[in-house]
């Protein structure tokens, strides 16, 4: 077993564990701390896949930004013990059941998907942060700047709903 | 940029590794030895919560404004538009003009969104 496949299993460990954490946490901001590590975990395996630009943006956006958004989420909401809504028996075998048929679709996906395609552990370098540039910016520019629209609706979206006048 | 550029193989991350391990045993190591080394005398004004040592006031869980949210979700769009200039000044020199008008198109955009956002007041912080 070499030190790539030690770190991998050490990653995927740690990963697993703190993603359960996240959903049988009885604290949300709990959640959302075990949430932050488990992104530091799929980051470090971006940087196993050679995959760099992925692992930082992951790091910056999601452990970054997104998670703060979820903090924020949690604090907007009504937590106290008064208003706790009434846990009804139906929603949870209604939720059980619609978790259980998307873990179905996931596992129908996954088995039937060509492995053959799949790159080994660092092999390749288009997730490099220069040579993902160089395809950003000449072969697949049409869609990056698509992108830019995408974010001024955003903009746009977050000012409209957001803001009371 | 030889900097990143030398980062081409996840084994040079090693260094990035140990750092972020060094960081977390330290502030572990420290709060251990913390727990251990320090008195524990107890008082109720110790255990209460700490507010800036002023006394505590209400609930804790009250809704906030909805501005702060609004001000995070225009800090998350302008960071991820940060983050596609790194790609960009990586190749800064071989992508020569082409690139920078791609780029400074999609400034351009970003822009013009915060034009309107200004206009809006969406950033305006007493109404």
């Amino acid at each position: 077993m070499g030190a790539t496949q030690i770190i991998f299993w050490i990653l995927s460990i740690v990963a697993v564990f703190s993603a359960i954490m996240v959903i049988t946490r009885k604290n949300p901001v709990y959640s959302v701390l075990y949430l932050i590590i488990t992104f530091f975990a799929i980051s470090g395996h971006y940087v196993l896949m050679n995959a760099q630009f992925l692992a930082i943006v992951n790091i910056i956006v999601y452990a970054g930004a997104i998670l703060v958004l979820f903090l924020f989420v949690l604090m907007l909401m009504n937590l106290n013990k008064e208003s706790e809504p009434k846990k009804n028996k139906f929603m949870l075998w209604a939720s059980a059941f619609a978790g259980g048929l998307l873990l179905y679709v996931l596992l129908a996906a996954v088995h039937t998907a060509h492995i053959e395609n799949v790159k080994g552990i660092h092999v390749g370098n288009i997730g490099l942060v220069s040579e993902l540039g160089k395809a950003l910016f000449t072969t697949y520019v049409v869609p990056f700047e698509i992108t830019s629209i995408l974010f001024l609706s955003a903009m746009v979206g977050a000012v409209v709903i957001g803001k009371k006048d | 940029m030889y900097l990143l550029d030398a980062l081409s193989t996840p084994a040079q991350y090693l260094p990035i590794a140990i750092q972020f391990a060094f960081g977390v045993l330290f502030v572990a190591g420290m709060i251990a030895i913390s727990h251990f080394l320090g008195p524990k005398r107890n008082t109720s004004d110790k255990l209460d919560t700490f507010e800036s040592g002023i006394e505590q006031i209400g609930n804790a869980r009250q809704p906030m404004a909805i501005k702060y949210f609004l001000v995070a979700i225009l800090f998350v769009l302008f960071d991820v538009e940060v983050i596609f200039f790194y790609p960009y000044a990586l190749n800064f020199k071989s992508l020569g003009w082409e690139g920078f008008a791609a780029v400074c198109m999609f400034v351009t955009f970003f822009f013009a969104g915060f034009f309107y956002i200004y206009k809006k007041g969406a950033l305006k912080w007493e109404d």
